[in-house]
């Protein structure tokens, strides 16, 4: 599954690296990578999408990283490996967009817990802490109103997201980031907003191919790499009929994750 | 590789069990009785859960007279039983609960109707597994594979190894049958004392990058794998499914089999490797098995409406891959249908991990209760695809399509209670 970037690559087309789906891949993350090539394709815009396996170098020089969801000890692992690696804190540095889907994006952040529950060191790309609260697992529709991320061709709107989420923990972001949108229904990072965004790093607990569900989301990462004159309309009529779909059955509470009177109380 | 199968009385002798137990085995057939008078389902499980109220140790008294065989697998296990149960019947009266109750309390209910001595071919799901184990001491244990399923709410799938592996240590089977290309089914079957290995060509591996004894890294090399980090590799097999021969001791059966697909192929060898161990002969269990056209619904080719569909099931990343080979051949619009609810999980993440590509140029049509979803995962696979509201609305779009072949049935592949429906439509099980 391992390859190395083509050297010889046009010069237009868009890099983009996903990131250990050997560890951090299994709930459909692999989508993710999908709607962005497709997306830009369908605009004309060449793209060139790798993989890279735990272990094998990461290469610095592409324009947009995705790092997936995993389970507990995949997670460690990973973070483990991007920490040797340093491959993806050089592209930050560089300006590349980074992608982090629920265990991406903890460990991504200073600190996140293992499956015991004991506090490890993050990559630190992400301003935030996840710590583990004595809650439920938040499992069910997670729907986010009033999301925005400023891009360097300025702020965009990106309206409801919704999606999946299946996580334990608290993520609170700290003073060098802001939240990507704020829950209406679901868990989100726990204090009623959710995500966490550092300069031209996201992270979601909207799971798995959280883009094939906001199109809008997945546009605005491209944007930033290919600018907006370059994002021309898609069809996108089969994903308008499946959010309406999800934000009605979001709204009407068919798959919440369950909530005790202390989390309510916590969040007020 | 073989053991001897353990002595179970002949059949008709009597065999005496606990006046409690018996008691238990009469209000549960009642209750049954009544919950299917009353339209409430098959009974069977409510049945067996009140049986179990009455005596908790009623599967080790059902069980203590006879041969057991378990089987286990996240896919493959109701196909698996039903083919051992076949084989071994050519020889001896079999109970089964190949209907997919498959927790302690339908099992319970299979085995209460059953004569107290008759070999049980017991399918038993993966949670189950040292439970069932530790009442019944079965002599032959079945492991198929293991994969991610049902995220939402079952366990990771290394937790379920390391439970097969704690069971197999502590109730020790005469013989444990386990695919030798699965590492998560093989570092489990290592704590057995006696495996029968089969090399299955099994192509899904993504659920067994990370090492299970170690979290090292499992690399997969042509045929073989090992841990990078651990002496964890692929263990000398027995049995080998290549292509359309399966190759056991010593023989090489070739002629094909009632059921599709290489997936059945490999389920036939589970069975026939079983089915020896328990002592039933080689040639006698291969004609038996392989008139089997059908295991509760599943390849089934019927009438509806006025089309010809084929009922296929497949339920996670794992089983699309394997039921996606009997849907890469023809040009004929072909549906698809996925649901939601608890028995399938509530979150279709899933969808982006299967590989429907593979379908090719042909027309897909979604339904179910997230047809939605499988539109947009359509719409980004660049797969030709519509919308409908139903089974039948769909057959329609079929019918209209200009590559409607109507000498070729229609294949409906769903996951498991988008199925269960549509075989109700087609007239149940039976
Ligand atoms: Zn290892």
């Amino acid at each position: 599954m391992t390859s190395t970037p083509n050297s010889n690559r046009a010069d237009s087309a868009v890099r983009i690296v996903s990131l250990y789906p050997d560890l951090l891949g299994t709930y459909g993350d692999g989508g993710n990578a999908l709607v962005l090539s497709r997306r830009l394709e369908w605009r004309g815009i060449a793209v060139e999408h790798i993989s890279i396996d735990a272990g094998a170098p990461i290469p610095d020089s592409a324009d947009l990283y995705l790092v997936g969801g995993g389970e507990d000890g995949p997670q460690v692992q990973a973070a483990r490996e991007l920490e040797r690696s340093q491959g993806l804190h050089r592209a930050v540095d560089k300006g590349a967009v980074v992608l982090a889907i629920c265990a991406g994006m903890q460990i991504l952040g200073h600190r996140f817990p293992d499956a015991t529950g004991t506090s490890r060191g993050g990559v630190g790309l992400l301003d935030c802490e996840t710590v583990r609260v004595n809650r439920p697992r938040a499992v069910g529709e997670l729907l986010a109103t009033n999301a925005r991320l400023t891009t360097t061709h300025g702020l965009i709107e990106l309206g409801p997201l919704t999606g999946f989420e299946n996580h334990a923990g608290r993520t609170v972001p700290g003073s060098n980031a802001v939240s990507l949108a704020s829950v209406e229904v679901g868990e989100g990072n726990g204090d009623g907003s959710e995500g966490v965004v550092t300069g031209t790093v996201v992270g979601t607990y909207l799971h798995g191919p959280a883009l094939a569900r906001n199109p809008r989301l997945a546009d605005a990462l491209l944007e930033w790499i290919v600018g907006p004159a370059a994002m021309t309309p898609l069809d996108d009529n089969d994903v308008s009929t499946l959010r309406a779909e999800r934000i009605h059955a979001a709204r009407e509470h068919e798959l919440a994750p369950r909530r005790s009177w202390r989390d309510i109380l916590r969040r007020s | 590789m073989t053991a001897a199968p353990a002595p179970a009385p002949a059949s008709g002798q009597t065999v005496k069990i606990r006046p409690r137990a018996r008691l238990a085995v009469l209000v549960g057939r009642t209750v049954a009785w009544a919950s299917r008078v009353v339209h409430f389902g098959t009974g069977s499980v409510i049945g067996g859960r009140v049986s179990l109220l009455i005596d908790p140790n009623l599967l080790a008294e059902l069980t203590r007279s006879r041969d057991v065989a378990v089987i286990s697998a996240t896919n493959g296990k109701t196909t698996t039983t039903k083919l051992l149960s076949v084989a071994l019947g050519s020889r001896q009266p079999v109970v089964s609960n190949w209907l997919g109750a498959n927790m302690t309390p339908g099992i319970v209910a299979a085995l209460a109707t059953s004569n107290a001595t008759d070999t049980a071919v017991l399918e038993v799901d993966e949670r189950w597994v040292d439970s069932v184990l530790r009442a019944t001491n079965a002599s032959t244990v079945v492991l198929l594979n293991l994969s991610r399923d049902q995220l939402d709410r079952t366990q990771e799938v290394r937790k379920l190894a390391e439970q097969w592996r704690t069971a197999l240590a502590a109730t020790p089977p005469c013989t444990v049958i386990a695919n030798a290309d699965d590492p998560l089914v093989t570092w489990a079957a290592l704590a057995a004392p006696n495996v029968t290995w089969i090399a299955t060509g099994q192509e899904w591996t993504a659920d067994a990058a990370g090492c299970p004894a170690c979290s090292g890294r499992i690399d997969f090399v042509g045929t073989e794998w090992a841990c990078t980090s651990c002496d964890l590799k692929r263990p000398p097999v027995d049995v080998v499914v290549e292509d359309e021969t399966i190759s056991i001791n010593g023989r090489n059966f070739h002629s094909p089999l009632a059921l599709p697909g290489r997936v059945n192929r490999v389920n036939a060898a589970f069975a026939l490797a079983a089915s020896t161990a328990m002592g039933t002969d080689l040639d006698a269990a291969f004609d038996a098995l392989d008139d089997v056209a059908e295991v509760a619904g599943r390849y089934r080719v019927t009438e509806f409406g006025d089309v010809n569909i084929r009922l296929l099931l497949a339920k996670n990343p794992a089983g699309w891959h394997e039921a996606l080979e009997l849907l890469e051949g023809p040009s004929t619009p072909l549906v698809i249908a996925i649901n939601a609810r608890i028995a399938d999980g509530h979150d279709p993440s899933w969808l982006w991990d299967v590989d429907y590509e593979r379908v090719g140029n042909r027309l897909v049509i979604a339904i179910g209760e997230r047809r939605h979803d499988l539109a947009v995962r359509f719409r980004y696979g660049n797969i030709t695809h519509c919308v409908a509201d139903s089974l039948e609305d769909a057959l329609n779009l079929v019918r209209k399509s200009p590559d409607f072949d109507p000498t070729v049935p229609v294949d409906v592949a769903s996951n498991y209670t988008a199925f269960q429906d549509h075989l109700e439509k087609v007239g149940g099980v039976l």
